[in-house]
């Protein structure tokens, strides 16, 4: 379980999160929602060490995330943040193998390459493993680096919008990838979702977040209703269902 | 990958070319029978043959660490204020200390390169993030402040002529037994390097995947700015600046087999060797029996490289 | 406050600048005479100076559509000095350089503008789209061109080096009177046509696409433009030596003062600017401090400071 407890945080004046306190379970596929500008990203990003923390403190299965070295963490959980365009000109194998690096420090052993190719397969990489990754597409990149985030073979995986430049057909094949995780390999995920449809359909927990502050939290038949979703959006939304799970109708 | 191999064997050859080479008229096949053939080739020839392969390697690997730290293909050695700073700190401890040993004085131009360079990395992290021609500009513009400084500060004492020595276009001509084994200390960084390789590839692709991965940003950076500022330091104390071989060799290595840095470091230094023998042989065969130091050589040949990597057409497929 | 009353506000100060930096401290008897001529040699070279180089730059701004270059970023200053080296070699040292001063330096200075008109109007005649990229790469054809003459030097006279060299500190204290004349004239006519093209500038100032809808010529009016600041810059280089830096204080004063984007107003202010700041600037310096050569060190220093400002102020745009 990752316990949050007391999170503030500042980037310049503006305050960015107002005191949060959550537990995300294990075992489970969280989605985090929210509008623009609540304040996802940087949750995530805190919890995964990736800036950091300014008051209040943040355990992952009972260990303090501020005095657990670095490079033990990257044992126990494998972050995604989003990607900006990268100057390195490396192939994709390459780019995954990187995700061994904690367990390897730089000399791969067998069972090293075969995770990778495993990896490779699960996102549907092998033909593209020898390009380099500027010669391929936004979706192919991204799909690239969750493979390499999946090699890392972690017992979390916290993901920032890994949904980015991929097309309907991926990002369905992403989330079933992402659910199997959890319910057949005992992983947990947590991931910031944009659209709220994905989690509706895939994600066994929910966290809302508005203006830095979380609102709701629970299963999404709790937090998926017509009214937290209307006042979390500022909008009018209706929520219908489809086979068992709610269904948000966001865009009529 | 046959490259390397490949590279080697034309190293090789131009090793042999520049031990055959030069004012004077012997013949290093005479040199076992013929004292001064072998006096020749031992303390002229060979030295001078090694210094200009250690300090080509050298500066190629920092030139790719560099690339790495700051995510920017069109920065160097020579572009980001490195060789300037190390000039300050050499002219400070000479004004301040003249009787200090040189150990003492390396370690002061070591870190005033490491102090320049970290500042130019601090300069270029509030640059707009797309920008990516912005930076080597803002490094050259930085390199031309330091840099007057340093003359101006040179000028002032009566020091402007080891100030030149130091910043203009580098060159071998100088080197005998005795006095380029510094270098060495430059191999050594450059090697050093090459056993943390993976650790600056993947500083490469973020500092958020770098921390994910288990790594202190903050450590791998401070470490290749070491690396970065001992290789310029030692390099410009010795021969002098040697432009655009930072710059211009691990962007064509890059586009041959890319940047996993553990597979391409060697690939780099040899390269980095093969240019900067290739000019310097050269400079010294063009006018010979003059000389024309390899650092104007370098500027002309670099400076086209760089502009055609400037205007090729991107990798992009 | 009113345009017109800005410039003549600007007359004024440059007219008080001049009195000054003639009439103070001047020697009686015999000597008088002696002095005020050299005074007033000096401050005419300091006006031509000053109007070209403010000139220059306004123009050049405007033609690249960008406030924080100078023709001497983008290498106008180091393509002269190549192209005098390279007339040398062409026509033979007695040839060439035994022709009078202010006929040789006009000639030089028609090369010079043919030169940089065909090439900088290849490089900006469609109007700049990727700003960065087109500053580097006139960064680069600099250090080209630098090295360009260095090498054309080393190889006509491996011995006599210095002579090149000498050349690339700029000195606002040792301007050759021979070149009076002929810089005077040039000036005049550069100043003229500008004048003359105003309002096709300010036409010009709006970008490529409106000028061309509102029925400029626009290539013909760019490559007059970069025509008359390949013969500013010829003027200024001849007169001190590159500067780099100081054409981008001069604008940024103008701009802040001027707040006026009609080219009527700014070439005049940017000129007076220019030259007051010079005028005051070396009075102050040669008179009151005693250290004519910081001036130049001074300018170049502050100018650098200023363009990584606005380089992280993300002002390039």
């Amino acid at each position: 379980m990752i316990r949050i407890s007391g999170l503030s945080h500042r980037i310049g004046k503006s305050a960015i999160l107002h005191d949060i306190s959550a537990d995300l379970p294990k075992g489970k596929l969280t989605a985090l929602i929210g509008p623009n500008g609540a304040g996802k990203s940087t949750l995530l990003r805190l919890i995964g060490r990736l800036e950091p923390l300014q008051s209040g403190s943040v355990t992952l299965d009972g260990a303090d995330l501020s005095r657990t070295p670095t490079d033990q963490l990257a044992l126990r959980m494998a972050v995604l943040g989003q990607q900006t365009a990268i100057a390195s000109r490396l192939r994709l194998r390459e780019l995954v193998g990187f995700g061994r690096w904690p367990h390897h420090k730089g000399r791969p052993r067998p069972r090293d390459l075969e995770v990778v190719n495993q990896a490779l397969a699960a996102f549907s990489l092998d033909d593209l493993a020898d390009r380099f990754i500027d010669e391929i597409s936004g979706g192919q990149a991204q799909r690239a680096y969750l493979a390499m985030t999946v090699a890392q073979e972690t017992d979390w995986l916290l993901l920032d919008e890994p949904l980015n430049n991929l097309d309907m057909a991926h990002a369905r094949s992403l989330m079933a990838r992402l659910g199997e995780l959890v319910r057949v390999g005992g992983k947990s995920v947590v991931t910031v979702i944009h659209e709220v449809n994905y989690a509706a359909a895939w994600a066994d927990h929910v966290v809302a977040m508005k203006q830095g502050r979380i609102v709701a939290q629970g299963s999404p038949y709790e937090v998926l209703t017509s009214e937290t979703l209307s006042m979390l959006y500022d909008t009018p939304v209706g929520v219908g269902s489809h086979r068992g799970r709610p269904l948000v109708l966001h865009h009529v | 990958m046959r490259l390397l191999p490949a590279a080697m064997l034309v190293l090789a050859g131009l090793s042999v070319a520049s031990l055959t080479i030069g004012a004077a008229s012997v013949s290093i096949l005479e040199a076992t029978r013929d004292p001064w053939a072998a006096l020749v080739l031992m303390e002229s020839r060979l030295p001078r043959t090694l210094a200009v392969i250690l300090t080509g390697a050298a500066l190629a690997v920092a030139g790719v660490v560099l690339q790495a730290l700051v995510r920017n293909r069109f920065v160097g050695p020579e572009t980001t204020g490195t060789a300037e700073s190390a000039t300050l700190g050499l002219l400070a401890v000479t004004i301040l200390f003249p009787a200090s040993p040189l150990w003492v004085k390396m370690v002061a131009a070591s870190l005033a390169a490491m102090l320049g360079t970290a500042l130019f990395v601090a300069v270029i992290r509030r640059l707009p993030m797309r920008e990516v021609m912005l930076v080597p500009i803002a490094g050259l513009v930085l390199s031309g402040v330091i840099g007057a400084i340093a003359t101006f500060i040179g000028w002032q004492t009566d020091l402007l002529q080891y100030v030149n020595g130091w910043l203009m276009s580098g060159e071998f001509s100088g080197v005998l037994a005795g006095r380029y084994e510094l270098l060495w200390v430059a191999a050594v960084a450059a090697g050093l390097a090459w056993f943390a390789a993976d650790r600056f590839a993947i500083l490469g692709l973020g500092d958020s995947v770098a921390t994910g991965l288990g790594l202190s940003p903050g450590a791998v950076m401070r470490l290749g700015l070491a690396v970065v500022a001992v290789v310029t330091a030692m390099v410009i104390t010795t021969v002098g600046l040697i432009p655009f071989v930072g710059l211009v060799v691990p962007n064509i290595v890059a586009r041959i087999m890319g940047d996993n840095l553990r597979a391409s470091i060697p690939v780099v230094a040899v390269f980095g060797a093969v240019l900067l023998l290739t000019c310097d042989l050269i400079g010294r065969l063009i006018r010979f029996p003059y000389e024309i130091p390899v650092g104007t050589i370098l500027g002309v040949v670099g400076a086209v490289i760089f502009l055609w990597l400037l205007y090729r057409r991107p990798a992009h497929g | 406050m009113n345009k017109r009353l800005v410039l003549w506000v600007l007359a004024g100060v440059l007219a008080l600048a001049a009195a000054i930096w003639l009439l103070q401290g001047l020697p009686d008897g015999q000597a008088r005479a002696f002095v005020l001529k050299l005074r007033t040699e000096r401050l005419v070279g300091l006006l031509l100076v000053g109007i070209s180089t403010g000139m220059a730059t306004i123009l050049f701004q405007t033609v690249a559509a960008n406030r924080v270059l100078t023709p001497q970023i983008m290498g106008f200053d180091a393509l002269y000095m190549l192209m005098q080296t390279l007339l040398v070699a062409a026509f033979g040292i007695a040839g060439f350089a035994g022709l009078p001063a202010g006929v040789k330096f006009t000639g030089e200075v028609a090369v010079m503008v043919l030169l940089a008109a065909a090439l900088f109007g290849t490089l900006l005649g469609q109007g700049v789209r990727d700003i960065p990229r087109t500053i580097l790469t006139g960064v680069i054809l600099g250090i080209l061109f630098r090295s360009l003459n260095t090498f054309v030097g080393r190889v006509l006279d491996p011995n006599e080096f210095a002579v090149v060299q000498q050349a690339s500190f700029a000195s606002f204290s040792k301007i050759d009177a021979a070149l009076l004349p002929a810089a005077g004239a040039l000036t005049l006519i550069g100043a003229a046509a500008a004048m003359l093209m105003a309002s096709r500038l300010d036409v010009l100032g709006l970008g490529r696409d409106p000028a061309v809808s509102l029925g400029l010529h626009h290539r013909r009016v760019v490559l007059a433009a970069l025509a008359i600041v390949a013969l500013l810059v010829s003027v200024s280089t001849a007169l001190i030596g590159p500067v780099t830096f100081f054409g981008l204080i001069v604008a940024g004063l103008t701009h802040g003062l001027t707040h006026s984007a009609c080219h009527r107003v700014l070439l005049p202010a940017s000129a007076m600017i220019a030259a007051i700041t010079l005028i005051l600037g070396q009075t102050v310096f040669e008179r009151v401090l005693g250290q004519a050569a910081f001036l130049s060190v001074v300018i170049e220093f502050a100018g650098g400071l200023f363009f990584l400002l606005l380089l992280i102020k993300g002002r390039i745009r």
